[in-house]
């Protein structure tokens, strides 16, 4: 899980001082290539399919329990390991919950928990990337130093040590995701801006009097903002398996949260006793999920990569 | 190039404090306290205050911290209460093994990676390149644990054709000695990482194959394997192999996972049992092990980095 560690996935592989980003004339030409970036994007069948399962999933975590409500609070140990058919067109798992309703009811948590860190990480990583890129020196030095330190550490290690100290709720799981995610946006960022800031345009703001807090919000997020999209949905997906691994480590939200990692885990107790519907729908909806984002951010980066175009 | 490896060697050693810094501040934040971890909840104030005394710990933070530098340097990470052993001799134990599972697979998955790669990017969007794209993202979209799980179904349960784990008291000799219940481990933990290694390559392989010299190389007529060996190959593995140094932590997060589902007594093992016994001493001293090894890897592999590659002249950054 999460082995694509620096930048998410975001190749950045070009050595350490080749500016990664795309060559001068695109920047002039910035509308123009926007366009061509969404065209190139719609032209790519995995993209869209990626784009319509997300909204599949979202549809059927949010609309879905308006339409087919379920109890997914009390036990009843009545109707416990019903087999699927009938009434339950999933069945029923260990505690007697609808395993159809029950995914929907899941997927909110592993949902929300992926939007809310892919979210957080975005701004905090990118105003964390900027300010470094921008004030060089000294600054930037100890910056990315206190980013290199947790980089260093392996991020689910962290998380099972944290939720030691700090008994794990979803919100609560939320903020340590994303306090340990950050951290790539935040070097992408700080690359984006240290070639960006020696393009003449922005100089040429410098000059004409720009301060430096118009440089930053009006020319060097705007011009990162590719590769913090794309880092973006990356995270949504590895939050959704962090989630899912701490649940499974038995360290994830108490009951009644429950994600899909939660109930996967739980029904893998049965998976020698024929019980499929307790491991297989929820391992199928969490991986097409994490696929999904992985094929639409995978697709953005591709796109935005003008030079692939010209080959 | 020295100017680079002093810069280089310096932000290694400004890391390693770093990370010394973030264990010694997590020890601060165990709940209750060391005392009360040590000594049991029904202490007494008394015999608290004579603990705390007796390790320094009634001391201003900075010169407990001053401590705790020199405990490590002197090889001490600390002492685990509930295993009544030191944290290093823990780590000792099970280093090798580790050493084992980990290398085979992360060398496995390289092997296996890097043509993988290279292939999908000659073949790029094309039906080949489409399904191996689906099997690696499977790969990476399965968590950990049911993939380790539906292998141990599928070659433990189904078929009986290898132990679904590994005796927890198998030295290093016992498990190359008997090597069948290293074989579901290493598969689990090399198929998650040829899934995003091989993403690398692809990517790294695309980028050369547009380079001017490989049209070069094509319109002087040479045959499409020399180019692929010689200059795709080599100038595209580079970055891949690097990258790995940096996927260190993630190795280690996986092998937590694949550890507890097959029972196999690593460092993973070791600390995903202190983290349910809120075992401190163990979890804070494997975390520091594990990120000095990793500031170390991914310094090794910078400094060969620079020294291989001839394109790489480093400037001020």
């Amino acid at each position: 899980m999460a082995v694509r560690e620096p930048g998410a996935g975001a190749l950045a592989v070009p050595g350490p001082d080749e500016p990664a980003g795309s060559p001068a004339p695109e920047v002039a030409a910035a509308r123009g290539s926007w366009r061509l970036m969404l065209a190139t994007f719609a032209e790519n069948p995995l993209a869209l399919a990626g784009v319509g399962l997300v909204v599949l999933i979202v549809a059927f975590c949010f609309i879905g329990p308006l339409l087919y409500k379920t109890n997914q609070v009390t036990v009843n140990l009545n109707i416990n390991n019903i087999r699927p058919g009938g009434k339950y067109p999933l069945g029923t798992d260990n505690d007697g919950f609808n395993v159809l309703g029950r995914l929907m009811v899941g997927g909110q948590s592993s949902l929300e928990l992926g939007f809310a860190v892919s979210i957080a990480t975005s701004v905090i990583g990118t105003l964390y990337g900027a300010i470094a890129g921008l004030a060089g020196g000294l600054v930037d030095a100890v910056m990315m130093r206190i980013v290199d330190t947790f980089l260093a550490l392996p991020t689910l290690v962290l998380l099972l040590i944290l939720v030691n100290v700090f008994p794990p709720s979803l919100w609560v799981i939320i903020l340590l995701i994303t306090a340990l995610s950050w951290l790539s946006v935040a070097r992408l960022v700080r690359g984006e801006v240290l070639t960006l800031r020696e393009r003449e345009y922005v100089q040429a703001v410098r000059a004409m009097g720009g301060s430096s807090w118009r440089i930053v919000t009006r020319h060097l997020i705007p011009n990162s903002v590719g590769v913090i999209i794309v880092n973006a949905t990356f995270t949504i997906a590895d939050a959704i398996l962090y989630l899912s691994a701490l649940s499974f480590l038995g360290l994830g939200p108490p009951p009644p949260e429950v994600d899909w990692g939660g109930m996967l885990s739980n029904g893998l107790d049965f998976l020698f006793d024929g019980y499929w519907w307790l491991v297989y729908p929820a391992a199928i909806i969490l991986i097409l999920t994490v696929v999904a984002f992985n094929l639409i951010g995978d697709a953005i980066r591709d796109s935005l990569d003008v030079r692939l175009q010209r080959r | 190039m020295t100017g680079y490896l002093v810069r280089r060697v310096g932000q290694a050693i400004a890391v390693v404090i770093g990370v010394m810094i973030v264990t010694f501040i997590l020890i601060h934040m165990e709940p209750g306290s060391a005392a009360r971890a040590a000594l049991g909840a029904k202490a007494t104030t008394g015999r608290i205050a004579i603990f705390n005394r007796a390790y320094g710990l009634n001391q201003p933070l900075w010169d407990q911290f001053g401590t705790y530098v020199r405990q490590i340097f002197e090889g001490n990470l600390g002492y685990s209460y509930t295993q009544q052993q030191p944290v290093s001799t823990l780590i000792e134990q099970r280093l090798p093994r580790d050493i084992v599972l980990l290398g085979t697979s992360t060398v496995l998955a390289v092997l296996i990676a890097i043509p993988m790669g290279i292939f999908q990017a000659v073949r790029r969007n094309k039906a080949t390149d489409f399904t191996l794209t689906g099997v690696s993202f499977t790969l990476y979209a399965m968590p950990d644990y049911l993939l380790a799980l539906l292998l141990i179904a599928l070659f433990a349960v189904q078929f009986h054709w290898l132990p679904p784990n590994v005796p927890s008291t198998t030295s290093v000799g016992g498990l190359l000695a008997d090597p069948k219940a290293l074989v579901l481990p290493v598969i689990t933990l090399t198929l998650v990482s040829v899934a995003s290694f091989s993403r690398y390559q692809r990517s790294s392989a695309i980028e050369v194959l547009a380079q001017e010299y490989i049209r070069v190389a094509r319109s002087k007529g040479m045959p499409s394997r020399l180019i692929l060996l010689r200059h795709v190959l080599r100038n595209s593995m580079l970055p891949v192999v690097t990258l790995i140094g940096l996927t260190i932590p993630s190795i280690i997060g996986g092998a937590v996972i694949a550890e507890e589902v097959f029972n196999f007594p690593g460092m993973g093992l070791l600390f995903f049992q202190a983290a349910t016994m809120h075992d401190f001493p163990i979890l804070l001293g494997s975390t520091l092990f594990v990120g000095v090894a990793t500031v170390a890897g991914s310094l090794l592999a910078d400094i060969a980095y620079a020294a291989l590659d001839p394109r790489v002249r480093y400037g001020r950054t």
